[in-house]
């Protein structure tokens, strides 16, 4: 958004005007303000699932002679919603190339199919809590399976929230195109995405591959 | 059906203490009070459109002081309670039930609800103008912080009437916090109120960064910025770090409460000691978190009224950021008696320690600020001299604490009650009511009576020493915390009664400022100059109170202390700074989805507190279609016209 496009934007949320220099028209500021906003507030996310690793990790080995994760996780549908998360995360930043493009209809095309993996790891993550409480695991059993469905679950939670997001900010840009404010708006979610690939990465390697293999 | 009714009622409602009854009678009487007068003389527009939609962050800080002030009112009155009950322990004034809640709730209230919040209304008025920006940088959910900070302090306080208070202390470890510990509802009102107005603060934290970093008038540097501006920063810093940590832990103590998980429970393989690490991970912080702003306002003070620079500016930069830096490596100072080990607890009491020396450097700054200045002595200025030593004493008695093997000896008695109160009120509050007495002039445009606020003062000051000396000896006593009675032959009871006395004139303190504020309005005089204390920095160079768009030209800095040095010249007769042409000033609209969104998370709230989904979902459900409809809201703001700006202008400033 450094480059913002240059079409001027009708309405933009925003008020500092002028600040930082000539321009008083304070769009260019007032969007990218927002974006470092967005950067601090996955800070503070960081930190939030920082807490939770830690919880997973002090509880790891507190199985209260119940089942553990070794026995009951099977390891090929988290291999396969891994890489299709990981997937999601390279058609989004495409979904970003498509819009520095100036192209809409990719971009909004590139969000759909982001979307779409991003449901379908939704969908695996359900399927596997399902069996796991069919096996007999369900968050009241002993304290690591309380910290694994709330570690596992947060994350969930964050892409599901993410693919709200993701299918209103499809709404807005059908209806207004790539605007300063729009592209901002794409630009943090892609941002968020990103994210939470990241942190999956660690709920793979730390729950899963030291955990289960 | 009416034993439906009734069977429901004795449930809902608190019952069978004639002092909460007389609280709900009261209450529902000033409810209908409030009410009445809001319809009577047509005002709920006027409340709508001016307060409750609002972004101003002027008329937000001030929305903020006055729930803190009303929420000290009500932590006083806890404190004075507990202060009876203890000066007369034969009497059972407060059984020990209803003195758990009372200590929990005052201490629940006096930080998260009454600190938290006249710190953030201090950040909102204070940190724009003293930039020199407009607002700060997402006034929409500035807005929304506020109204989260409101509901779930109403949420919290609900519980004394409805449902129950909580009553397993102001942290809620467990296992007395499990369902198996606090079997009713008061901890789940504990969980909900905090948790949503935790959300508020962290989201209050964020806004202040990107304000302090991006929105600083031209020519500001971050060298440059007035101490207060970059103790808040420090502060926001801290809390952007610790908060996440409090939403966590809040978060996994609902999950073994609602859901049967066993995180801190003692049975199933939980670890309550977690908890508490993981509490105090976010709780030291917090105390810092809450003391930074008010370092920043003694320092603002001391050079404001010693009419020099602020000694050691970059020293004091420093510190507050090493402050800030190292208060998350100190948590385990609350708990040497976990058990472990030696060498864990001497790196936290080493850094606890060190801690110390910044803070140290701090005091001789002020000192040396005061030194050779020409002091005034002004209400703001008495409250920063008398804190001086009151926070010596109470840092020194802290180095004391963190002494590990002397802790285990000192660990939850008196000593350390009187301690975090001497740094708590000694440093918050003192500097709290010495910010708000400097720029009150600047909120409201006149000034607070002097002669009525020195009587507070002296009120607060004596009433201090006489309530918390008492209790360092107390403590080496051995008069444990949350005890509400003991034997006549402990030999407390003198000091105990000395110490009532105290917290008495404290109250009676409050008093004195209720007065001071209420004098001050019916003889109002307005200020005719926006400089109230010939001051120095840039909030002092509009019109008191400040115009909505604060300033009509941004101001371009080139010194630390601005304003000062402009009046300098222009003493000395050289040219003011030219005057640029005005121009239309971007503005952010008016909104009501914050207050709307709240309200939805206070339903979801109280639903979760009963279990009962009918309140839950559509509490929820509000939650996001509040988020989704500001989402698609392009429409969130206008421009004042620069015919505007000039008639405002020249209003405010033709009374000159």
């Amino acid at each position: 958004m450094a480059n913002a496009v240059s079409t001027p934007a009708g309405a933009h949320g925003g008020h500092g005007a002028g600040h930082g220099g000539g321009h008083h028209d304070g769009h260019h500021d007032q969007e990218s303000m927002k974006t470092f906003g967005f950067w601090l507030f996955l800070i503070t996310d960081v930190i939030l699932f920082g807490t939770l690793f830690a919880t997973f990790v002090v509880l790891r080995l507190n199985t209260d002679g119940g089942p553990t994760g070794a026995e009951l996780i099977e390891m090929n549908g988290i291999i396969i919603s891994t890489f299709i998360l990981l997937t999601s995360s390279f058609t989004s930043g495409i979904a970003v190339l498509e819009m520095n493009k100036g192209n809409k209809r990719g971009l909004i095309l590139w969000l759909a199919i982001t979307a779409l993996l991003g449901a379908s790891f939704i969908y695996l993550e359900v399927t596997e809590f399902i069996h796991l409480v069919h096996e007999g695991a369900n968050i009241g059993t002993s304290a690591y399976w309380s910290a694994f469905f709330t570690l596992v679950g947060t994350h969930g939670l964050h892409v599901s929230v993410g693919l709200v997001w993701m299918i209103a900010l499809m709404l807005q840009l059908r209806r207004r195109g790539i605007t300063p404010v729009t592209k901002r708006k794409v630009n943090i979610i892609s941002l968020y995405w990103h994210f939470l690939d990241v942190v999956w990465i660690f709920v793979f390697t730390i729950v899963y591959l030291m955990g289960v293999m | 059906m009416l034993d439906k009714i009734k069977d429901f009622a004795s449930e809902f409602f608190v019952t069978g203490d004639p002092l909460i009854l007389g609280a709900q009678v009261s209450i529902a009487l000033s409810l209908v009070a409030i009410l009445f007068v809001l319809t009577y003389f047509k005002k709920w527009k006027w409340l709508w459109t001016e307060w409750l939609t609002s972004v101003d962050h002027k008329k937000i800080g001030i929305m903020y002081i006055i729930a803190s002030i009303l929420m000290l009112f009500r932590g006083g009155v806890d404190a004075l309670l507990m202060r009876v009950q203890l000066a007369v322990p034969e009497v059972e004034f407060l059984n020990a039930e209803h003195y758990n809640q009372i200590f929990t709730t005052h201490g629940v209230i006096m930080i998260l609800f009454m600190a938290m919040p006249l710190m953030f209304g201090l950040f909102n008025i204070v940190v724009p103008l003293q930039i020199g920006a407009r607002d700060v940088a997402f006034p929409f959910l500035n807005s929304l912080s506020f109204w989260m900070f409101f509901f779930g302090a109403m949420l919290f306080n609900v519980s004394f009437i409805i449902g129950g208070s909580p009553d397993a202390g102001w942290l809620a470890y467990p296992p007395l916090s499990q369902l198996s510990g606090s079997p009713g509802l008061g901890q789940d009102f504990y969980i909900w109120g905090i948790q949503i107005s935790g959300i508020g603060s962290l989201a209050t934290g964020i806004n202040f960064v990107v304000t302090i970093l991006k929105m600083r008038a031209p020519g500001m540097k971050l060298m440059q910025m007035p101490m207060f501006v970059w103790s808040v920063l420090s502060s926001c810093i801290t809390i952007m770090f610790a908060f996440p940590i409090l939403t966590v832990t809040l978060f996994l103590l609902f999950l073994d409460r609602y859901l049967g998980a066993h995180f801190f429970t003692l049975d199933g393989g939980g670890n309550p000691m977690m908890y508490i690490n993981l509490i105090w991970m976010w709780g030291h912080p917090e105390v810092y978190i809450v003391i930074l702003p008010a370092f920043g306002i003694f320092s603002e003070i001391v050079s404001a009224f010693s009419k020099k620079k602020l000694f050691g500016y970059k020293s004091m930069v420093f510190a507050l950021m090493s402050i800030s830096f190292f208060s998350f490596f100190t948590w385990a100072h609350h708990f040497f008696t976990m058990g472990s080990g030696a060498n864990v607890n001497a790196f936290f009491a080493l850094t606890t320690m060190l801690i110390a020396i910044p803070t140290g450097v701090k005091v001789f700054n002020w000192l040396f600020t005061m030194y050779r200045g020409r002091i005034t002595f002004p209400t703001p200025m008495m409250w920063t001299v008398a804190f001086i030593p009151c926070f010596v004493v109470g840092g020194m008695t802290g180095v004391l604490l963190s002494v590990a093997p002397a802790d285990f000896q000192f660990h939850n008695s008196y000593f350390l009650i009187a301690h975090f109160h001497q740094v708590l009120i000694g440093g918050v509050v003192f500097g709290y009511f010495a910010g708000l007495y400097y720029w009150w002039p600047k909120m409201f445009g006149f000034r607070l009576h002097e002669g009525l606020g020195k009587w507070a003062f002296w009120f607060w000051n004596i009433g201090f020493y006489v309530c918390f000396m008492p209790q360092y000896a107390l403590g080496l006593m051995g008069m444990t915390r949350r005890v509400n009675e003991y034997n006549f032959d402990m030999g407390w009871q003198p000091l105990n009664v000395i110490s009532t006395v105290g917290a008495f004139l404290m109250g009676a303190a409050f008093i004195f400022q209720v007065w001071q504020i209420a004098h001050s309005i019916k003889f109002y005089k307005k200020e005719k100059d926006g400089d109230a204390w010939d001051g120095r920095t840039l909030e002092w160079s509009i019109p008191s109170p400040a115009p909505l768009y604060n300033f009509a030209r941004l101001p371009q800095v080139t010194h630390q202390d601005d304003w000062w040095e402009e009046k300098q010249r222009i003493t000395a007769g050289e040219p003011a700074k030219p005057l640029a042409p005005l121009e239309p000033i971007h503005m952010p609209k008016n909104s009501g989805i914050p207050f709307i969104m709240s309200v939805c998370w206070f339903t979801a709230g109280f639903g979760f507190v009963w279990d009962w989904k009918w309140m839950i979902i559509p509490g929820l459900i509000g939650v996001a279609v509040c988020m989704l409809i500001r989402s698609f809201s392009y429409d969130t703001d206008y421009y004042i016209p620069v015919d505007e700006i000039e008639r405002t202008e020249a209003a405010l400033r033709g009374t000159k």
